[in-house]
């Protein structure tokens, strides 16, 4: 596999020439996709951890769904996404087609069902061992709902990294969405979508050398925080 | 905790930190062919100095281009399906077509010439020969301007390819790179604009097998998108960049991109 070889050249090649063109690339790439993580988490945990302490009828239907929407493909949710926020479709009117806002949208759409199925059964697991001990305190289930996240803190952030693997990972979405549009909405998976089209292998996959780089440098950082509070908070 | 807060602080920043986007810009829905083969790359600096209007492009196969316009998305469509787009004028959804620039079509083949048509110039009978052969041929099978232009060729040949559906004739059903990716991996024949192909890297054993055939023509037009169908399309700035590709100017740039010593594209707009 000589390709091997020249795409780990082509990866050195571009982070040691540190191109403007690729900066601003990776730079898009960590905001939409920690834009999309954030907003996902805000909406997903307390919707997991609701539906983990929560008793209400359909709730094995609406974990089961749930579960299965982790699956969702990133193309489906494009098209979706795109007939919505196309000028002929409902949200048209917002204008944000083919902008970062509109793969945020996209990449939320992902997320959410991969970060509040897995916070669900977290909680959960959490709450048939705490139960008892939260009601004699006389905890409502909110404040027990409030008090589970709280514990499973560590579980929670793998989980959220999880949610953003899977964001800056994925490309049918952003593609449509996006439209990979040189300088605006072009972000790491789709320039490398881009480079295979143009048969440029040894740098798409140079490029595809330095996402998965950036990724490692995130999940390290993400490492070192929960190391440093953990030290803080026992 | 100190700590612990100036990372978090570091993190709101960079997502906060504005992207810088120019509130003077057209969406252009284009090709793969203007986009992959670095035309755009050339072109598009040029005119964003002179009018102050940046350009963003979404590249798409011509059938999806005209669709996406048909919807609003786009302010100016540049592509290369001259029947599909004298449609899309006729529904009204486009105003005047003028044509901007041409280059051609080429088959390529495998070195070894199963088909035995290398360096022929008779499209329609190298079309037969690869039917009647049986070799394999990778098509676009997306609706793209060159998918169009292939499929009009086999007609005239009096082929019918879905009779060689999953046996020789293979619909990759994507873009003109990735057909020419999977055309190279399994030494296949395949239909491209020139210049896609000279921009191409992944050739392997890939060389053009017939050029120069007049059927190969492919003519590039360009269109506003209607303001009577889209009110928000923005007609001014669209009709600028449309102006300038058909101005002495913007012909002549386009006649100066190259890829070493080949022109990729012959502006040939009425004047």
């Amino acid at each position: 596999m000589s390709g091997l070889g020249e795409a780990f050249a082509a990866a050195w090649a571009l982070i040691a020439g540190v191109e403007p063109g690729l900066v601003g690339i990776v730079t898009l790439s960590l905001q939409v996709s920690l834009s999309a993580v954030l907003i996902a988490s805000a909406i997903a945990l307390p919707l997991g951890a609701a539906i983990a302490v929560g008793r209400f009828p359909g709730r094995q239907a609406l974990i089961v769904l749930l579960n299965a929407l982790m699956g969702l493909p990133p193309v489906v949710v494009g098209l979706l996404v795109y007939l919505l926020l196309s000028r002929a479709g409902p949200l048209g009117s917002l204008g944000i087609l083919f902008t970062p806002s509109a793969m945020v949208v996209a990449q939320t759409v992902l997320v959410v069902p991969i970060i509040a199925a897995l916070s669900r059964q977290v909680i959960e697991d959490a709450w048939r061992e705490y139960d008892e001990q939260l009601r004699s305190l006389g905890a409502s289930r909110p404040s027990a709902a409030l008090t589970l996240i709280w514990d499973t803190r560590f579980s929670l952030v793998t989980i959220v990294l999880a949610g953003f693997g899977r964001a800056a990972a994925e490309v049918g979405a952003v593609m449509i969405v996006g439209g990979n549009i040189d300088g605006v909405t072009r972000v790491m998976t789709t320039a490398i979508a881009l480079e295979t089209s143009k048969g440029d292998l040894p740098l798409a996959l140079g490029l595809g050398i330095v996402l998965l780089s950036l990724v490692l440098l995130l999940n390290a950082l993400a490492a070192l925080i929960r190391e440093l509070a953990t030290r803080r908070y026992g | 905790m100190n700590r612990f807060r100036r990372v978090l602080l570091c993190l709101a920043l960079m997502l906060a930190a504005p992207g810088v986007f120019a509130q003077n810009f057209i969406t252009v829905a284009s090709t793969t062919s203007t986009e992959q083969s670095g035309l755009f790359k050339h072109l598009l600096p040029v005119f964003e100095k002179k009018a102050g209007i940046q350009v963003r492009v979404v590249a798409l196969g011509t059938g999806q281009a005209l669709d996406m316009a048909r919807r609003g998305d786009a302010d100016v469509v540049f592509v290369h399906d001259p029947a599909a787009e004298e449609k899309f004028v006729a529904e009204g959804f486009g105003l005047r077509r003028q044509e901007v620039m041409y280059n051609d079509f080429v088959l390529v083949g495998p070195k070894s010439d199963p088909a035995k048509i290398l360096g022929s110039r008779d499209i329609v009978d190298a079309y037969k020969k690869i039917a009647a052969a049986g070799v394999p041929f990778a098509s676009r099978g997306d609706k793209s301007g060159t998918h169009a232009a292939e499929l009009r060729l086999w007609k005239t040949a009096g082929v019918d390819p879905q009779t060689g559906k999953g046996g020789w004739y293979r619909e990759t059903g994507s873009g003109m790179g990735p057909t020419l990716n999977t055309a190279s991996a399994m030494n296949a024949y395949a239909f491209t604009d020139r210049g896609t192909w000279l921009s191409f890297k992944n050739r392997g054993d890939l060389v053009i097998s017939v050029e120069g055939d007049q059927r190969l023509f492919n003519q590039y037009g360009v269109m506003l998108v209607n303001p009577a169908k889209h009110p928000h399309v923005k007609r001014e700035q669209g009709q600028a960049f449309v102006d300038w590709l058909v101005s002495p100017e913007g012909q002549a740039t386009i006649a100066a991109y190259k890829i070493g010593a080949d022109q990729l594209f012959f502006p040939n707009a009425k004047r």
